[in-house]
């Protein structure tokens, strides 16, 4: 083989140097795709952002009458409550679920009993959004009307129970991530001490994890707030301010997903709908990227 | 963890108070958590059996292989499914590629550094970012931008971008268990980078790496915000039994768009076809998750390192 080959990386064979090129291109697509997501989406709705849009009426009214002759109003404020009420109600249903679940995965059960509690975990989280919609459309719409007594079961405790069943598998994949990564030292040294394993976990190993647990609790909000099919079908989608979980609700998501067919393009409307995409794009990239510092904070510390 | 702790103390200690209060928290606790991780898989079975129940009196072969027909009210399944399966597959070659390299790149490649950490961030984040966001985009930038008009190939590209991270996170987590002793020995024979990576790496992690492109079909196929507006269409007929009845530059149908059309939009539909619909759905992203499992528990048998 030629020495000089060896010396330098510029004498590489052409084909090698184009692979490299290509793997690097590949490497930084993520990037690429970011930012493309944001700029195309920012492209469509940006004339009527800067020019035309009351922003403090858009984030404040209760009004959504785009369609209406004489008095369109873009008022979204409905449509963010109703997005940020299922998510909270959701995630008052998951995350204890999510943790208890993850507390036993990883400390009180068996190896094998652990793969099979991941498994079906993993087949929870394989269950597509739009199924989530229609058993929230069928079954859990009769066993709400059967169990409250209510005239309609499409409501957001509806969506919430879709949307908890949704994101409980990501917030157990990563709680239980982070119950892992306290070292087994901590654990021993608490049982070296006549503590029970429930003492350790209460004691010993939610304060120790309590970064990782968070972002599991962020992700599995992230997730929901997200979600389009299953809010679309469960929760009645009606704009509305809601009073309690019985109320039906209208999300950001939703929204988009209901109205973008109807719309001629280059339309106010549909400049409004890109505008809520953009909307939730910075929300749920906010939450990820605070989900993402605080599980880089727990590696530098340990 | 260990489970010493429970051996039975009479043995060689009387039990103390404290002891017996100790265990009895112990097994309540215990049965406590199993109760409710207990409580998550009853859903997944209540589902599945509850759908199975509702779509008995339809499922059939001929069911999957006829058109809806009667505006949607009655038929079978073939347009949509066959529908998802273009839409799957050409996803699948623009994505497994770019997936795979891109974790080449950030395994292999790239160094610790501030713009690998920026570039994990962003495949955190495109994994993020909600599903009708991309739709969003599949409508501005291949829809209207790039001129492909509502077509399978904008909606396979937007699926693609997509399920990009499923791909790249299992491709890594499968690079990463490759020893690093295997390709410094290659290295010290004078093989390149590139060499090391075809030879050595790559077919030492390729079930890993297969893992993560069938998780990406079952991912794509599930999907109904970002093909909505992008290439899926409430209604097509096409050509029963023929296997190449759509044209990528066209619109189709689609398993997860059709069932959300005749559970939502269509009055009088026949009472087990929407159920049907969904074992259908539910049915093979199970089946090609299950795939994924079992590649994944005989791979761990059969580790040669």
């Amino acid at each position: 083989m030629n020495i000089l080959r060896k010396k330098s990386a510029t004498n590489l064979p052409f084909s090698e140097t184009a692979i490299e090129l290509f793997i690097r291109l590949c490497g930084i697509s993520s990037i690429i795709f970011v930012f493309g997501i944001f700029f195309f989406v920012f492209r469509e709705g940006a004339g009527f952002l800067f020019n035309g849009l009351d922003l403090g009426q858009f984030l404040t009214s209760v009004e959504w009458q785009p369609t209406s002759l004489n008095n369109k109003r873009y008022g979204a404020f409905a449509l963010i409550v109703g997005t940020f009420s299922v998510t909270t109600l959701a995630m008052c249903i998951a995350v204890p679920f999510g943790l208890g679940a993850a507390i036993f995965v990883s400390e009180f059960c068996s190896s094998k009993l652990r793969e099979t509690f991941k498994i079906v975990i993993e087949l929870l989280a394989a269950i597509p959004s739009v199924v989530w919609g229609f058993i929230g459309l069928t079954l859990m719409n009769q066993l709400i009307i059967k169990v409250f007594n209510a005239p309609i079961g499409l409501t957001m405790l509806n969506g919430s129970i879709m949307l908890a069943l949704m994101s409980v598998p990501i917030i157990v994949s990563i709680a239980e991530d982070a119950l892992k990564a306290v070292p087994d030292s901590y654990r021993e040294a608490a049982e070296a001490l006549g503590a029970t394993r429930w003492q350790v976990v209460y004691r010993v190993l939610l304060p120790a994890a309590k970064n990782g647990l968070l972002a599991a609790v962020l992700l599995g909000a992230a997730r929901s707030i997200g979600e389009t099919m299953a809010v679309l079908m469960a929760t009645g989608h009606s704009v509305n301010i809601p009073s309690g979980p019985l109320s039906w609700i209208r999300t950001l998501t939703a929204t988009i997903a209901a109205e973008l067919g109807e719309v001629a393009r280059g339309d106010e409307h549909y400049q409004v709908l890109f505008i809520i995409g953009i909307l939730l794009f910075t929300i749920t990239f906010a939450v990820n990227l605070i989900a993402d510092l605080v599980i880089k904070g727990i590696r530098q510390e340990s | 963890m260990n489970t010493d702790m429970q051996a039975s103390p009479q043995t060689m200690f009387t039990e103390t108070e404290i002891s017996k209060q100790k265990r009895w928290t112990e097994n309540v606790m215990r049965i406590f958590f199993l109760v409710m991780t207990s409580l998550m898989i009853l859903p997944l079975l209540l589902i599945v059996g509850y759908l199975l129940y509702k779509a008995l009196p339809v499922l059939s072969l001929e069911f999957l292989f006829t058109n809806p027909k009667d505006n949607m009210r009655a038929g079978g399944l073939w347009a949509p499914f066959l529908g998802t399966i273009y839409l799957v597959v050409v996803s699948l070659l623009v994505s497994a590629p770019i997936g795979v390299f891109a974790a080449v790149y950030l395994n292999e490649y790239a160094r610790e550094s501030w713009f690998t950490r920026i570039t994990n961030l962003a495949v955190v984040n495109l994994a993020g970012v909600p599903s009708i966001v991309h739709a969003l985009f599949g409508v501005g930038a291949f829809v209207l931008f790039a001129g492909l008009g509502e077509s399978i190939l904008a909606a396979s590209l937007t699926l693609a971008i997509m399920t990009l991270p499923v791909i790249i996170a299992s491709t890594t987590e499968a690079l990463k268990a490759v020893p690093m002793s295997f390709r410094e020995a290659c290295w010290n024979l004078g093989a390149t980078r590139w060499q090391t990576i075809r030879r050595i790496v790559i077919p030492n992690s390729i079930s890993g790496i297969l893992t993560g492109v069938i998780l990406q079909v079952s991912r794509a196929a599930g999907e109904t915000a970002p093909i909505m507006f992008t290439g899926a269409v409430f209604y097509k007929n096409i050509a029963e039994g023929n296997l190449f009845a759509y044209n990528i530059t066209e619109q189709c149908m689609a398993l997860s768009l059709h069932l959300f059309t005749i559970s939502t939009q269509v009055p009088d539909v026949t009472e087990g076809v929407p159920y049907g619909t969904a074992v259908v759905l539910v049915g093979s992203v199970l089946l090609v998750n299950a795939a994924a499992i079992v590649l994944r528990v005989y791979l761990r048998t059969r580790k040669k390192w």
